[in-house]
C-alpha cells in the first residue's frame, strides 16, 4: 500500500505546484501584455510615462486620447480607504463582541450570518448600492453626484466586513483561556480583560484581518464599477464620483483594439494592482511575524 | 492557639450542573499563615479554591449553597462586586500564565485597571512588587520585553508579582509548582514563606513533602469532603481521621 500513499503525496504535491504557477503564468501574462509600455516606440509615444503617472485626465477614446492613471489611483485609494474605515471597526468590533460578550446562542447565530454575507455575489450588493443605498444617501445629504465615492466605499464596506470579521474573530477565540483568567482573577471585568489582554495578544491577526481587508477592496471590480458614478474625476472631494483602477480595466477591456496603445495601458493597471496587493500582503506578513514574535519574545 | 480567620467557608456545597464537587465544607482559614489544601485527584481542592474568589462564576451551569465570608462578609451576598473581591483575594494558577504583553506591562497591569498608580509611583510599584519575589534583578534591564521570553519559573514569580502589586490579602495558589523543576520549586517554596509576613496564603498542593515544608495549616479533601483539617505539623504525625493517615503514610512510603 506503500504507493497509494506516494501517488496521494505526489498529487497533493502537484496541486499546490499548480496554484504557485497558475499565480506566475497569470503575472507573466499580463506583466508581457504591459511591457510595451516599456519596450515599444509607438506605445510609447501615445502613452509615455510621464503621461500615464503625471498628468490627471483619463480619456483614451478621444481624437487626442489621455492616459492620465492618476484619478484612478486617487479614486481606487478614496473607495478603499472609506471601505476600510466604515467597514473595518464595524468588523472589528462585531468581531470582539462575539468573541467577549456575546452568550452562545447569540455568538451562534451572528458568526454565520457574518460569513453569510461573504456569499452574496458582488453585483448584488453593487445592485443595492445603485438603486438603494444611493438614492438614501442623497435624500439624507443632499450631494450633488448622486454616485459618488462615499457611496462606492460603503457598499465595498460590505463586501470587506466578512473577511476582516472572519479572520479577526478566529484571531480573538484563539487567544488561551488561560490570559483571561489570569486578568480575571486579578479583579478585571470583562471589557478591560478584552481590551487590555485579548486584543493585544490577538493584535497580529486582527492586523492580518485588515491587510486582507485591503486586499479584498483593492480588487473588488463590479460594486466599485455600479456605485461610484464611474467617472476618472482627479478631486480630493469624497462627494465626488471616482472610478477605480480595477473598474476601468472592466468598462474598457471588452471594446479596446487588441495591441493599441490602450490595450496595453489596460494591462499596466492590471500589473499595477497585482503588484499593489502582492506588496501590501508581502508587508503585512512581514509585519504580523515580527509582531508576533515580539509578543512571544524571540 | 488558633488566630482568627481571614476565609471562613460555611455549609458550602458546589454544583456543576447536578454534579456535586463540595459538600458540605466548613473550613476558617487563619489569617497571615500558609493552609495547604490536600487530597486526591479529582477531589475538589481547585473547584473550592475557585470558589474563594469567585471564579467559578465565570463556568457556566454551577451553583452554590452555603457561605464563604472574607473577613467575617459574606462574599457571595449581593452587593459585593466580583472585581472588589478579587482584587483582594487573588490567584496564581498551575501553569504560569504571564499575559502576552512585556515584562512592565504584566506587573503594572493589576494597578491600571484599578487605579491605585500612575507615572512614577507605577514604576516604583512594579520594582517592589518585582522585589517581593526576587524577579528585579533578573529583569531590571529587560522590562520592556515579552514576559513570555522568561524561564517558566520566573513566569510564575512574575505572576506572583503580578498579583501583588495589586495589593490583595489573600493569596489562592493552585499547584503552583507542578510545572516547575524541583530548585524552581525550592525558589516558589521559600518565596511562599516570605509572604505569609503580609498575606494570607491557601494552597493547593498534590506534593505531601511541600505540604509538610511551607504550611502551618492543611486541609484534608477527599471526594468534595473536608475530611480533616488542623496544624500541619499534627495532621502529618497524628490524624485523627484514618482516611487521613492511608492516605498520608501512602503518599510518603
Ligand atoms: N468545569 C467543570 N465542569 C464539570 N465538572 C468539573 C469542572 N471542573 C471540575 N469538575 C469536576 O469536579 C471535581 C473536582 O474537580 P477539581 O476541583 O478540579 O479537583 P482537584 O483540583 O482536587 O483535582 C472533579 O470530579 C472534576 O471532574
Ligand atoms: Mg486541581
Amino acid at each position: 500500500m506503500r504507493w497509494v500513499e506516494r501517488c496521494i503525496e505526489t498529487t497533493i504535491r502537484a496541486s499546490a505546484f499548480t496554484v504557485i504557477l497558475a499565480l506566475v503564468l497569470i503575472f507573466v501574462f499580463i506583466g508581457k501584455e504591459a511591457l510595451p509600455i516599456l519596450t515599444s516606440p509607438s506605445v510609447r509615444q501615445e502613452a509615455s510615462l510621464r503621461q500615464l503617472f503625471g498628468t490627471i485626465v483619463w480619456q483614451p477614446v478621444s481624437t487626442v486620447p489621455q492616459y492620465g492613471l492618476l484619478p484612478l489611483l486617487l479614486g481606487t485609494l478614496k473607495v478603499t480607504v472609506i471601505a476600510l474605515l466604515v467597514g473595518g471597526p464595524l468588523a472589528l468590533s462585531a468581531a470582539l463582541f462575539t468573541s467577549e460578550f456575546a452568550p452562545p446562542w447569540v455568538r451562534e447565530v451572528l458568526k454565520p450570518s457574518v460569513e453569510l454575507l461573504a456569499g452574496i455575489p458582488s453585483v448584488v450588493l453593487g445592485f443595492f448600492a445603485l438603486m438603494v443605498l444611493a438614492s438614501w444617501l442623497q435624500s439624507v445629504f443632499g450631494w450633488t453626484y448622486r454616485l459618488n465615492a462615499v457611496n462606492a466605499g460603503i457598499a465595498l464596506a460590505f463586501a470587506v466586513i466578512p473577511i476582516v470579521y472572519t479572520v479577526a474573530e478566529d484571531a480573538l477565540t484563539s487567544v488561551p483561556r488561560s490570559y483571561r483568567e489570569g486578568s480575571i482573577a486579578m479583579g478585571a471585568d470583562a471589557w478591560q480583560t478584552a481590551w487590555r489582554v485579548v486584543v493585544p495578544a490577538a493584535f497580529p491577526g486582527i492586523f492580518a484581518a485588515c491587510v486582507l481587508g485591503f486586499g479584498r477592496a483593492i480588487g473588488e471590480t463590479m460594486i466599485v464599477l455600479m456605485a461610484s458614478g464611474n467617472a476618472p474625476i482627479f478631486s480630493a472631494a469624497l462627494t465626488d464620483s471616482a472610478r477605480s483602477l480595477s473598474a476601468t480595466i472592466a468598462a474598457e477591456l471588452g471594446e479596446v483594439v487588441v495591441g493599441s496603445a490602450p490595450y496595453h495601458v489596460l494591462f499596466l493597471i492590471g500589473s499595477l494592482l497585482f503588484v499593489l496587493t502582492f506588496l501590501t500582503n508581502l508587508a503585512g506578513h512581514w509585519f504580523v511575524t515580527r509582531l508576533r514574535e515580539k509578543l512571544e519574545g524571540r | 492557639m488558633t488566630p482568627k480567620p481571614k476565609l471562613e467557608a460555611r455549609q458550602l456545597h458546589f454544583f456543576y450542573g447536578t454534579f456535586a464537587a463540595l459538600k458540605g465544607i466548613n473550613l476558617a482559614v487563619p489569617a497571615g499563615t500558609i493552609t495547604a489544601i490536600i487530597g486526591p485527584s479529582g477531589c475538589g481542592k481547585s473547584t473550592l479554591l475557585r470558589v474563594f474568589n469567585r471564579m467559578n462564576e465565570i463556568i457556566p451551569d454551577v451553583h452554590l449553597s452555603g457561605d464563604v465570608l472574607l473577613e467575617g462578609v459574606s462574599i457571595y451576598q449581593d452587593g459585593l462586586a466580583s472585581t472588589t473581591l478579587r482584587k483582594r483575594v487573588g490567584m496564581v494558577f498551575q501553569r504560569p500564565n504571564p499575559f502576552p504583553l512585556s515584562i512592565f506591562e504584566n506587573v503594572a497591569y493589576g494597578p491600571r485597571i484599578h487605579g491605585l498608580a500612575r507615572g512614577d509611583s507605577l514604576r516604583r510599584l512594579v520594582e517592589e512588587s518585582l522585589q517581593a519575589t526576587h524577579l528585579w534583578d533578573e529583569v531590571k534591564d529587560r522590562l520592556s520585553q515579552s514576559a513570555l521570553s522568561l524561564l517558566p519559573e520566573q513566569q510564575q514569580r512574575l505572576c506572583i508579582s503580578r498579583l501583588l502589586a495589586v495589593q490583595p490579602e489573600v493569596l489562592l495558589l493552585d499547584e503552583p509548582c507542578s510545572a516547575l523543576d524541583p530548585a524552581a520549586t525550592q525558589q516558589i517554596e521559600e518565596l511562599m514563606r516570605e509572604l505569609t509576613a503580609r498575606y494570607t496564603l491557601v494552597i493547593v498542593t498534590h506534593n505531601m513533602q511541600q505540604a509538610a515544608r511551607v504550611s502551618e495549616f492543611t486541609a484534608y479533601m477527599l471526594l468534595g469532603e473536608l475530611a480533616e483539617f488542623g496544624k500541619t505539623a499534627e495532621l502529618f504525625t497524628n490524624p485523627r481521621d484514618p482516611r487521613t493517615e492511608e492516605y498520608i503514610t501512602g503518599r510518603f512510603g
